[in-house]
């Protein structure tokens, strides 16, 4: 009990810390003059890959914004792709008509074969984009802006270190100073923090493990596997995690983000693709035969800028079954089987 | 070959040069667009307008008392400045959802055409001729008015017209459709509300009778009865109408929205007498309250069709095969005739669904209404205007 008291210690300082020092605003980068300025000097090459299927109605707003204002006005980035599932609708004509090139997934590495799924295209647009820093913005957001690029690219052009940025919106409002709950959808909140309190305390740190926006060196990007549908994200964090560990993350709120809710049966088909994904690389980390299970399930609060992880001790023990109680027994007139 | 010809003759070839900067007029309008901006409430939008004057290095740059957003692109050898207006405020409240829906031909959304297209390209223009090094010899006065529309009453335009210290000699006011827009005079004009309604101690023995709708109705049907002239044109335009709250309950209030034009500032006053009369009798001899509130009276004028001003836009719309369609405006454009100062509005696209929330524009015309405004610009600035040109 001791040594799990110390260990929890320890992590919820680790962590405090992460927070305090890796987690960013967008509105921190918006001198995007400077930004640039800083990008040259590096000699950084960005490139943003935005994975389609059958997204005709957004498409056209994010490549307008992206090519306006952080290629035409500011040079940030310097190539933008579509690489597309197989859309039934104009998703491919309207890109190519506001000049984004333009790929199906099936055409790249085609002696590979063809696999479907959003991680399919993520991990090929490694293979079709020259960039050393590659972000990924999901092609379905309705109040596109220029943050949901810088935001995710600025910690990787300002600190060498960081090998991963994560995105992160709906920043909760202090109303009259009181604390309010903040995190990811429900598929986060319901099934991987606490996956990830019970095996990877320290990744409850990433505030929105399922967003699909981020920006990460290539570095990184090639020596990970890739799921090739709903576990993408989370494998990400796992794989990155253990292999750099959670100095090499950091995440950035971008506000407000507007997109289609999904049914929750549709939530369902993602977390059972989550968990395959989780329990394979549990598997493979011989983490299973571990004597030792967190019990604490970790959430997150916020007031104005600053969060801090909320900890609820949850333990879930056991009553054994009533027969192999004697009082029960001796009531009953029963025998153990 | 004078300066003139040789304008119209590089129109076409400006036009195709316009086209490379269409992610960045875009974006100016979906930014502007989904911002949303209620007269009154103009400030948010203003504030992006004013970033993107400062990020293209406009001098002077400024939000004034009233709220509108000012930039100055400075001339090589300025004599004078020339005005360019458009009102930054739209008819759709803030909780309307002002997201802006960007297909490859045309882009849809509450107030894209009146007036976000009209700011974009305000907000785009020193972008552009920088880029073209298009220097003009005079000051350009870029200006984003704030409370135009409604209630508004041209609050914005009237407060910077009473209060800059440039010497302008020329405006254009710029609205999002429809390109071929061509106002040089100004309509007479007086905007109200008529508000019918029930006393508390109404008699609700009266059954069926009582209600502000059918006392609201009556004033409509005395107001239609108005006798108007055909010459000066003159028109009563029923704009809007409100009132009640549900199928089973009587109304209590009801409001009309209206609004009188004339050619004819007599007409427009006799008008507005009759109406005050109707509404005096109606509410004596149903014994409902019924307020009229006329919060908006503009007089006639304008310029002459052959003005240089007009001449230049004609003769600019003509190289491009815009075919003017001449009409007066009730805008911008009469608070500057106001003021004496030769102006007129133009349109930049085409497009449709105008004040509904699925307003939408073409995007291909664009290019069209931005070389129009752009020459007709340079040749306010060369004065290639000033003697009156006949056309071919």
């Amino acid at each position: 009990m001791e040594r799990s008291y110390l260990l929890t210690e320890n992590i919820v300082k680790n962590l405090q810390n992460w927070i305090d020092n890796n987690t960013y605003h967008h509105s921190k980068f918006q001198d995007l003059k400077s930004l640039v300025a800083e990008k040259q000097e590096k000699n950084l090459t960005i490139s943003l890959c935005l994975p389609t299927l059958n997204e005709e109605k957004t498409i056209g707003k994010e490549l307008i914004i992206f090519r306006s204002e952080l290629m035409e006005r500011y040079p940030l980035i310097d190539e933008i792709a579509v690489i597309d599932s197989g859309s039934e609708d104009n998703t491919l004509e309207v890109a190519r008509s506001f000049g984004a090139d333009t790929y199906l997934s099936s055409e790249i590495l085609p002696e590979l074969g063809k696999k479907m799924g959003k991680g399919e295209n993520l991990w090929k647009a490694i293979y079709q984009l020259n960039g050393d820093i590659i972000v990924y913005v999901d092609a379905d957001i309705s109040n596109i802006h220029p943050r949901f690029v810088y935001g995710l690219v600025a910690p990787l052009i300002k600190r060498s270190e960081v090998q991963y940025v994560k995105a992160f919106y709906d920043r909760p409002l202090a109303l009259s100073g009181s604390l309010r709950a903040s995190g990811g959808g429900r598929v986060t909140e319901i099934l991987v923090r606490p996956l990830f309190s019970l095996f990877f305390p320290e990744l409850t740190a990433i505030i929105q493990p399922l967003s699909g926006e981020y920006a990460v060196r290539r570095e990184v990007l090639e020596n990970i596997a890739f799921p090739i549908g709903y576990g993408v994200e989370t494998s990400h964090l796992i794989d990155v995690y253990t292999k750099f560990g959670l100095g090499a993350f950091a995440q950035t709120d971008l506000d407000k983000r507007v997109h289609e809710n999904k049914p929750t049966q549709d939530l369902g088909k993602m977390a059972f693709g989550i968990l395959q994904t989780f329990l394979k690389r549990v598997k493979a980390l011989d983490m299973f035969d571990s004597t030792h299970y967190e019990t604490t399930l970790r959430q997150f609060q916020a007031q104005n800028d600053h969060y801090e992880q909320k900890l609820i001790e949850i333990i879930e023990e056991e009553r054994p079954p009533m027969i192999e109680i004697e009082a029960y027994r001796e009531k009953f007139k029963k025998q153990m089987i | 070959m004078n300066n003139l010809e040789n304008l119209k003759r590089e129109l076409p070839e400006l036009e195709k040069k316009l086209k490379k900067y269409r992610e960045v007029l875009l974006a100016n309008l979906v930014m502007i667009g989904e911002i949303p901006s209620p007269t009154f409430g103009e400030r948010e939008r203003i504030e992006f307008i004013l970033h993107r004057f400062d990020e293209a290095g406009l001098t002077d740059s400024s939000i004034d008392d009233a709220g509108n957003g000012i930039g100055i692109l400075s001339g090589k050898e300025p004599n004078h400045s020339i005005l360019i207006n458009a009102h930054a405020d739209t008819i759709f409240p803030a909780k309307t959802d002002h997201t802006m829906r960007v297909r490859r031909r045309s882009i849809t959304g509450p107030g894209v055409a009146d007036n976000s297209l009209g700011l974009a390209v305000l907000v785009t223009l020193p972008y552009i001729m920088e880029d073209l090094g298009i220097r003009l010899n005079n000051d350009l006065v870029l200006l984003a008015c704030a409370k135009s529309l409604g209630r508004g009453n041209l609050e914005g335009i009237h407060f910077f017209l009473n209060n800059h210290r440039m010497n302008i000699q020329s405006a254009i006011c710029i609205e999002g459709i429809q390109l071929g827009r061509l106002s040089y005079s100004s309509l007479g004009m007086l905007r109200g509300e008529i508000t019918c309604r029930i006393p508390e101690s109404y008699d609700w023995s009266r059954f069926g009778d009582a209600s502000a709708i059918l006392t609201l109705n009556e004033v409509i049907n005395r107001m239609n009865d108005i006798r108007l002239p055909r010459r000066p044109r003159t028109s009563i335009v029923m704009g809007s109408i409100t009132g009640g709250t549900s199928f089973n309950t009587i109304a209590r209030d009801a409001t009309l929205g209206f609004e009188v034009r004339s050619e004819s500032q007599e007409i427009v006053d006799q008008t507005g007498t009759a109406i005050q009369d109707i509404v005096e009798e109606v509410s004596s001899r149903t014994g409902d309250q019924i307020e009229l509130d006329i919060f908006s009276r503009r007089t006639p004028g304008g310029i002459p069709y052959s003005h240089p001003l007009t001449n230049c836009a004609r003769e600019v719309m003509h190289a491009l095969d815009i075919e003017p369609r001449l009409a007066p405006s009730t805008s911008e454009l009469s608070a500057l005739i106001d003021k004496n100062i030769p102006a007129l509005t133009l349109g930049l696209t085409v497009g449709e669904s105008t004040f509904k929330t699925n307003e939408t524009i073409l995007i291909e015309p664009i290019y069209k209404g931005l070389v129009q405004l752009l020459g007709t610009i340079i040749s306010i600035d060369g004065e290639y205007c000033e003697k009156s040109t006949k056309l071919d």
